[in-house]
């Protein structure tokens, strides 16, 4: 007799996007359970307990937990939506720029230094504005526009002062005048399921930020550079995120690994939360 | 009914019906973000403030 397939979802929050999943999971009447990131805790010796999950679903908010879990998922043979190599990809902007730009994906141009005397150095040598972001970190947040260099040796001294270790690894990438908003596109397996534009007036457009949405038609060019950038961050359930810039045309600005679909799910009048249960199963009945 | 005291401010808040544990609701007193910890009975706490390496 065959097992039914067992789905784990990892979360954090019951945000929208987790309730149209749990949503598609009872009406697709998949057995699945609800795995607070909070309150599970792994003995390193003892997979068993987790072995009765065909695949995790990764739905977490915070990044480290999300991604040291699906780590400790992936060495027991659990596969996991998405896999821990996809999420330290897309978590770390260094990481996803250097697999873009291994892969010949068109984006900004960045550099990083690692004092803020050197990072001053590199940041005169690209010219200004240059827009200084924190490695790690999500929704527009720490996102510095450096217009000069009094501002550029506040900013550097602040952050290798007051931030983490992390911060002190200082990624640079150029400015983009890009026209009053970007580019996001749902990538889900080997195909790019819808598109939206996240418009806003100021030069950070995430919605999180208060950019709103507007349904984007998925050009060839658009499909083409998003699908290369999923490819080139291992694949999977992806959001890449476009920029247009007026002389080099679509440059991918960051793809994220977790996404929050609240703006594109009705926009698009696609069922999102589904399309990833699908992949998910698709996962699940490859590993079984 | 779904009713909660905001810890907070103390308001009454009445849930929706189809709020679900986890979930994050907003008081709409003095619109601090509350996390449901329970429905039978209804419970919410504070929810956790926002961490450096939260996002999608």
């Amino acid at each position: 007799m065959t097992r039914k397939l067992r789905i784990g979802v990892l979360f954090s929050r019951v945000r929208v996007e987790e309730k149209w999943i749990f949503a598609s999971l009872e009406r697709r009447g998949i057995d699945y359970e609800r795995l607070d990131d909070r309150l599970v805790h792994f003995d390193m010796d003892d997979p068993e307990p987790w072995r009765q999950y065909d695949v995790i679903l990764e739905r977490s908010i915070s990044y480290t937990n999300g991604l040291y879990a699906c780590r400790i998922f992936n060495t027991w043979g659990i596969p996991s939506v998405n896999t821990a190599e996809v999420a330290e990809a897309c978590g770390d902007k260094l990481i996803t720029t250097a697999l873009l730009a291994k892969a010949g994906v068109p984006q900004p141009h960045s550099r990083v230094a690692f004092t803020p005397e050197s990072a001053i150095e590199t940041i005169e040598a690209m010219g200004y504005p240059v827009v200084l972001k924190p490695v790690i970190g999500s929704w527009g947040r720490l996102l510095a526009k450096v217009n000069d260099r009094d501002t550029a040796e506040a900013i550097l001294e602040h952050k290798a002062t007051l931030g983490s270790v992390q911060h002190s690894v200082f990624y640079i990438q150029e400015y983009i005048k890009k026209p009053g908003r970007d580019i996001r596109a749902v990538v889900i397996g080997d195909k790019v399921i819808t598109a939206i534009y996240r418009k806003s007036a100021h030069w950070i457009t995430n919605t999180a930020r208060g950019g709103e949405g507007e349904l984007c038609p998925v050009t060839p060019e658009l499909e083409e550079v998003s699908l290369k950038a999923a490819q080139a961050v291992g694949g999977g359930v992806l959001a890449v995120d476009v920029i247009e810039d007026p002389e080099r045309g679509m440059l991918v600005n960051e793809v994220n690994h977790t996404m929050e679909f609240h703006t594109v799910q009705p926009l698009s009048g696609i069922d999102i939360a589904d399309t990833i249960v699908g992949y998910a199963v698709d996962v699940a009945m490859k590993k079984s | 009914m779904n009713a909660v005291s905001c810890p907070e401010c103390g308001a009454e808040i009445a849930l929706e019906a189809s709020v679900e544990v986890g979930e994050i609701t907003v008081c709409p007193d003095c619109g601090v973000d509350l996390e449901v910890t329970g429905l039978n009975p209804a419970a919410v706490q504070l929810a956790p403030m926002e961490q450096e390496d939260w996002g999608e």
